[in-house]
């Protein structure tokens, strides 16, 4: 994996709970870089998930709220329509972001919310135990799909940043992963963009990361990198989806 | 200065919020409350930094409410019984969180869907009963639009002073009645300063709204800590009203609306020879109990009236503890009960 030299100011010196090669980690040293280059520590404010990332609000070292599971838009909503001046952002897995708050999810970004989401998809239920998720591909064994997701039952593996690209507020969306670190490298940039957006006052910004769950998936840490590439990059194609920049 | 102005129930709360200093509202509509929304969307975009959002639903709005009590507003959000089911998740999160904010229910018939007709039956929901966990809300319960006001008002200073969730629970008739209505200047001057919010960690530690405690040592201490909280809202905060007590023989227990009525009822049966008079709780949670206990020792029984098929009623029967008769009287479902209701159960009360 990439080397990175010291920590980002953003994050505390508390040690990662997440277990060996969760790309959680990369992503919350992403999103904290970000926050130390854009220079933003003393103006931002995070909203936690419920999911893995339950505990964001110990490692980010800026102001922090929790949320219940998937209500993190709204809270966000709640925070910014206080301090429209301060750079606001949540942390979401897909239980959280794709199913139980969705609507939240839809309608923050539908009005245009200016907030930034990060929302981690690793296309399982990390923190209770590795149940389908919205995001959970076609065939994909997990404990309530014990026989691989049957599409005729249980659904299609829910695309949001499709799906949220099509509403008139949000600004800016992109699907990037962490699995190499030239993906890694767009990761961050995508990440950066989605917080100048919302600086520059133009909407909702989304950045969905695909990340790996290597505990829940039953693969070490590199074979879930592998699984990642095969399976979900050919499902989620990575790329900026939406971009006012591009649209001009 | 203050001077009396005739306004509807939902209405006059929303402007006791906004004079209250409140410039944040999140809500979704619901009936019988839906003037109080729309008094605020009028109201707060005209006032400097003020905000009225309509969420996408009562979940969203009761996080949104979490999201800017966090960040240090005065926040407040309105609905009606089902939608009061829908935020209970987040008023859990709220007071576990410490946060104040203020909760309207002008409540409706239930269960499920139930009606839009008022009704007292989310009594148990506001009191003991709202969500997962040791918490609760204080409870303000006016039974005139003036006291819906005041109430208001006071609501915000409670719930910054305990930085806890305080609802106004009313029904249908208090927010639809027409009364004058004068907005006082009673806000406290000596509330804590709110060094805990989320505005951007300028120049200090970080600060975290959270209600999530892993060890169950930390919960432990937190739920204590939040029990001796409401101890000290128990001693400090209790309200009731009572009336025509001094020679009474039986004492009608109600609230709101229902002890309006009970007003009238009293004054027809006084007419009869009746000896009755009136305990009016105020403040639903913390519950006068002493009054009632202390009034158990001069009466010979008691008359609990509700818009419900009765659920103060057990409080009731908690405070008298045995000395004397609790009798209930209810109307439900939306059905209010008449004056010449109540004095017939007197009678049959009185044997
Ligand atoms: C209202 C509610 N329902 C269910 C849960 C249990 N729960 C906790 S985390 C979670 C799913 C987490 O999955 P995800 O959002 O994908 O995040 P991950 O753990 O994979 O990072 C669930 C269902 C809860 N805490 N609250
Ligand atoms: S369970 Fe999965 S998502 Fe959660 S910390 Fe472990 S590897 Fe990461």
């Amino acid at each position: 994996m990439e080397q990175i030299a010291g920590r980002p100011n953003a994050l505390t010196d508390k040690e990662f709970h997440y277990c060996p090669g969760c790309t959680h980690g990369i992503v919350h040293r992403l999103v904290a870089e970000v926050i130390d280059e854009l220079g933003v520590q003393e103006e931002a404010i995070g909203v936690a998930p419920v999911g893995c990332a339950v505990l964001a609000y110990e490692y980010f070292d800026v102001d922090m709220h929790e949320a219940a599971h998937g209500r993190a838009p709204a809270v966000a909503t709640g925070v910014k329509r206080v301090h429209p001046d301060k750079v606001v952002f949540t942390y979401q897995g897909d239980g959280d972001f794709a199913s139980i708050g969705t609507a939240e999810s839809v309608h923050a970004a539908s009005r245009g919310e200016e907030i930034t989401a990060i929302f981690i998809n690793n296309a399982i239920y990390g923190m209770t135990g590795g149940q389908m998720a919205p995001t959970t591909l076609e065939g994909q064994k997990t404990t309530t799909s014990p026989y691989g997701r049957d599409v005729d039952h249980a659904g299609h593996p829910i695309k949001m940043s499709e799906m949220l690209a099509t509403l008139e507020g949000a600004a800016y969306v992109a699907r990037v992963s962490v699995d190499s670190p030239k993906n890694i490298k767009k990761a961050k940039k995508a990440i950066k963009k989605a917080f100048e957006v919302q600086l520059a006052g133009e909407g909702f910004a989304l950045v969905e990361v695909l990340s790996t769950c290597p505990t829940n998936w039953g693969l070490s840490p590199l074979e879930a990198i592998d699984w990642l590439q095969e399976n979900m990059l050919p499902y989620y194609p990575l790329g900026e989806i939406k971009s006012k920049e591009e649209d001009k | 200065m203050s001077e009396k102005v005739l306004m509807k129930g939902n209405e006059a709360i929303a402007e006791a919020a906004i004079r209250a200093n409140c410039k944040h509202f999140f809500g979704y509509p619901i009936t019988p409350q839906n003037e109080l929304p729309a008094y605020m969307a009028r109201k707060l975009p005209k006032i400097d930094g003020g905000v009225f959002l309509q969420a996408e639903s009562e979940v969203a709005a009761i996080n949104m409410v979490y999201g800017a009590a966090g960040a240090g507003a005065r926040v407040m959000t309105s609905s009606s019984s089902p939608g009061i089911s829908l935020k209970a998740e987040g008023i859990s999160y709220i007071a576990g969180a410490e946060l104040p904010a203020v909760i309207v229910n002008i409540v409706r018939g239930g269960p499920g869907l139930g009606g839009i007709q008022p009704a007292q039956s989310d009594y148990f929901q506001a009191t003991k009963g709202m969500a997962h966990g040791d918490f609760k809300l204080v409870v303000l319960a006016p039974s005139s639009v003036q006291e819906a006001v005041d109430l208001t008002m006071e609501a915000f200073d409670i719930a910054d002073r305990y930085r806890n969730p305080v609802m106004v629970i009313g029904d249908g008739i208090i927010g639809q009645m027409m009364e004058p209505v004068e907005f006082k200047d009673i806000g406290a001057d000596d509330l804590p300063e709110k060094d805990w919010i989320t505005d951007g960690a300028k120049g200090r530690e970080k600060n975290v709204i959270n209600s999530l405690h892993l060890q169950p040592e930390d919960l432990e201490e937190h739920n204590w800590k939040l029990d001796r909280k409401y101890k000290e809202i128990k001693k400090n905060e209790v309200k009731y009203e009572t009336e025509n007590m001094e020679d009474a023989e039986i004492a009608i227990v109600a609230y709101g609306t229902t002890a309006r009525i009970a007003k009238t009822a009293i004054k027809e049966a006084r007419a009869e020879g009746i000896k009755v008079g009136l305990i009016r709780p105020i403040t639903l949670f913390p519950f006068p109990e002493e009054v009632i206990n202390q009034a158990a020792d001069q009466v010979d029984s008691f008359l609990t009236v509700e818009m419900s098929t009765g659920q103060m009623v057990e409080d009731v029967r908690l405070a008298v503890n045995g000395k004397k008769p609790v009798e209930f009287y209810g109307r439900t479902g939306g059905m209010i009960p008449s004056p010449a209701e109540i004095v017939e159960q007197l009678k049959e009360v009185r044997g």
